[in-house]
């Protein structure tokens, strides 16, 4: 796999607007091609390579690109954005957008990324070593489809609004998460090793929720139904499972009412 | 001898009531009494008579003291303002006549701003919920003709909108509720014992932060599922005999406010009162409608949605709009430190922003158009006055159930004083020209 590594030299004033920083962007073409690929500060378009400076080389598609990137991009936002194969490696924290709509490939952010990471993915891996802002996997603003695919793993936090609208998928955090956890949710998987405070899963659907630690404030609309001995990451532990939301609409199947699910460790 | 004007609109409030009396010197220049209105849309009128108002614009000198200008050099420093910044944020527009409001659009569009109205601390939470599953409501006059249970979530119209209860939802006698307020139910919902509170047939004092969980419940009381003994600090019981009351209406309406659009949950708790709309329409007829504050802050979003498509927050920095509040809202613009000048008009962000946006504002170039000596104007470079809409000029607002209503002008504003329209359309031309645009 070929490597091309852009490193932040010229922070900008504001925040800059990054979409094509994305192995579907890049292959194909040489450094110079790729330094003239455009990017927004405000209402200024300029040049990637005004602000990065890049070396290496791009491969002849998206899966032969990796892309590695160097130097303060806090203030960068949608890196990654729709990319479809490759690799990108961020070597600190980015900013808002992080592999939003991501379909295919593999994401690696060594440090924090903003919210909407992930906005609507429908595949690929998005790995976060550290904290995950809010509305991680969500549906972006109006729309009723969040994740729908692919699989992301936190190993911080994350915050609040995380799989909103999620229809598919996995989700592993291995922190906390805040408020609205899975809310809408009509489908996917999302693992929290640590503690949801409240509004877990309100107005879900269909699909599973496991939280390793505690609820502060459960939805009136989960109603407990026994316990289960459940495998999960490695672990094989005891859950109560919960079946919700009852105030939401709910198909049937086989004649069967269809809820989702959630199963918090005892 | 004084002339009385009848049918004055009242540019307070999102009540935007119609029927004020206000009577004038018969030379029509000064305001002496105001009749029909509440007390605070009453003040509205009278403190624009006020003998020591800011009558010309004035910049801020480094020393904190002002500098009186002319409205031409107060239009020349906004436009070059605005063309020459990276990420202009033009906020406010929720006391603005919906004709000014369009003018500053087209100055948005041309600079490539951000548009944000003062939803973005009130009800844009509402707007987010109900992009996502939509609005079953109706207009205030068939509140006052058909309702006969009425819920107030979250606000207390005692004191917010203080005509709303006897204009339209408790005391009215309709063509269908003839007995007033004798024929209605009242439920309202709210952590405090408030006047409204007081009021109420039925006080569900629900935990704070936790609407959504109530609103939850009854929607599974609704379905007749099982229930915890107590949600949200209210026992079942009382919830299914709230549920069942609202199945009961013949005809019911929420009102929500700022205690669930801006409380933990925030658009979830409107998405979840809608969701609670909806149900309840299976067995009668519900509707729901958000207590807009700023008399045009609905106006405001009327027209960005008809101009940009989103009704407020918009973000035109690309050339196109685009909406997602968190990245493109005011104050997260302002904390991020995304922005670099900031033009106010029509409120006060100054006031109501967290204090770490509003040393943001007072860190880059701003303007402030506003009548009022606000804390937003005394953080600004430039401060502009201009006259008070629906007082010194008319001009189309909405009202909160949507339907447009035409303002009055009473009195002619001070002498050389401009209205905010005019003072934006001197801005616009003056954009044009720095931008080449034809």
């Amino acid at each position: 796999m070929a490597t091309v590594t852009i490193t932040m030299k010229n922070p900008p004033a504001l925040y800059l607007e990054a979409e094509y920083i994305c192995p579907d962007e890049f292959a194909g073409k040489t450094v110079a091609q790729i330094a003239e690929l455009h990017v927004y500060e405000g209402n200024t378009k300029s040049t990637l390579g005004k602000y990065f400076e890049v070396s290496g080389d791009a491969g002849a598609t998206a899966e032969d690109t990796k892309i590695v990137v160097r130097g303060d991009v806090k203030k960068v936002k949608y890196i990654g954005m729709k990319m479809s194969a490759g690799e990108i490696v961020v070597e600190g924290s980015t900013d808002l957008y992080a592999g939003a709509w991501m379909t295919g490939g593999r994401m690696l952010v060594k440090g924090d990324i903003q919210a909407f990471a992930a906005t609507a993915m429908k595949g690929g891996e998005l790995i976060i070593e550290g904290n995950a802002g809010n509305y991680l996997g969500a549906a972006y603003r109006g729309d009723w489809r969040g994740m729908s695919g692919g699989r992301i793993l936190v190993k911080g936090n994350a915050g609040s609004d995380v799989g909103m609208y999620m229809t598919g998928g996995e989700m592993v955090i291995n922190g906390n998460v805040d408020v609205h956890l899975a809310t809408h949710a009509e489908g996917g998987k999302i693992i929290v090793k640590g503690n949801a405070p409240s509004k877990v899963a309100g107005q879900m659907v269909e699909g599973e929720v496991i939280i390793f630690g505690t609820i502060d404030v459960m939805m009136p609309g989960f109603k407990y139904v026994d316990d289960v001995d459940l495998e999960i990451e490695g672990i094989t532990a005891k859950f109560a499972h919960y079946v919700g939301d009852t105030g939401e609409r709910h198909k049937k199947r086989k004649g069967q009412m269809v809820y989702g699910h959630l199963y918090q460790k005892i | 001898m004084t002339k009385t004007i009848t049918d004055v609109v009242c540019p307070f409030c999102g009540t935007l009531c119609d029927d004020l009396e206000v009577s004038v010197t018969d030379d029509g220049k000064q305001i002496l009494d105001v009749y029909n209105a509440c007390a605070i849309g009453a003040e509205k009128f009278l403190h624009s008579q006020a003998k020591d108002r800011i009558t010309r614009p004035r910049f801020q000198q480094p020393d904190g003291t002002w500098k009186e200008t002319s409205y031409e050099e107060a239009a020349d420093y906004t436009a070059k303002m605005l063309a020459g910044a990276t990420k202009p944020l033009m906020y406010g527009w929720s006391s603005v006549n919906c004709e000014a409001q369009s003018m500053g659009n087209e100055i948005a569009e041309i600079c490539r701003a951000c548009v944000d109205n003062t939803a973005a601390v009130c009800h844009g939470t509402t707007l987010i919920a109900v992009q996502d599953i939509g609005l079953p409501s109706c207009t205030l006059g068939e509140v006052k003709n058909r309702a006969d249970t009425i819920i107030f979530w979250g606000n207390n119209p005692c004191h917010a909108h203080p005509r709303h209860m006897s204009r339209y939802s408790i005391f009215p006698r309709g063509f269908f509720t003839g007995k007033g307020h004798k024929s209605r139910k009242m439920v309202v919902v709210d952590p405090r014992i408030t006047d409204t509170a007081k009021m109420a047939d039925i006080h569900l004092q629900v935990t704070q932060g936790q609407d959504y969980e109530l609103l939850n419940a009854l929607r599974v009381a609704f379905k007749g599922e099982w229930l915890p003994d107590v949600v949200a600090g209210i026992p079942k019981e009382k919830i299914i005999e709230t549920a069942n009351i609202m199945k009961a209406a013949r005809f019911g309406i929420i009102f929500f406010g700022m205690g669930v659009t801006q409380s933990l949950g925030k658009n979830h708790n409107i998405d979840e009162a809608i969701a609670v709309t909806k149900d309840l329409n299976e067995y009668t007829k519900f509707s729901i409608m958000p207590m807009r504050g700023h008399y045009n802050v609905t106006g405001s979003g009327e027209v960005l949605a008809w101009q940009f498509g989103y009704p407020y927050s918009v973000d035109l920095t690309r050339g196109f709009p685009r909406y997602n509040p968190g990245d493109t809202s005011s104050i997260d613009l302002l904390n991020r430190g995304e922005i670099d000048a900031v033009f106010v008009i029509g409120s006060d962000p100054g006031a109501h922003f967290p204090i770490s946006a509003v040393k943001h504002i007072a860190n880059v170039n701003s303007v402030c158009i506003d009548p009022h000596i606000t804390p937003t104007s005394g953080i600004s470079k430039l401060h502009v006055p201009v006259a008070f809409n629906g007082v010194e000029t008319g001009g189309n607002a909405y009202r909160m159930d949507n339907v447009p209503i035409d303002c009055r002008k009473v009195v002619d504003p001070p002498e050389g004083m401009l209205t905010d329209e005019e003072f934006l359309k001197m801005v616009r031309d003056r954009v044009k020209k720095l931008k080449g645009v034809a």
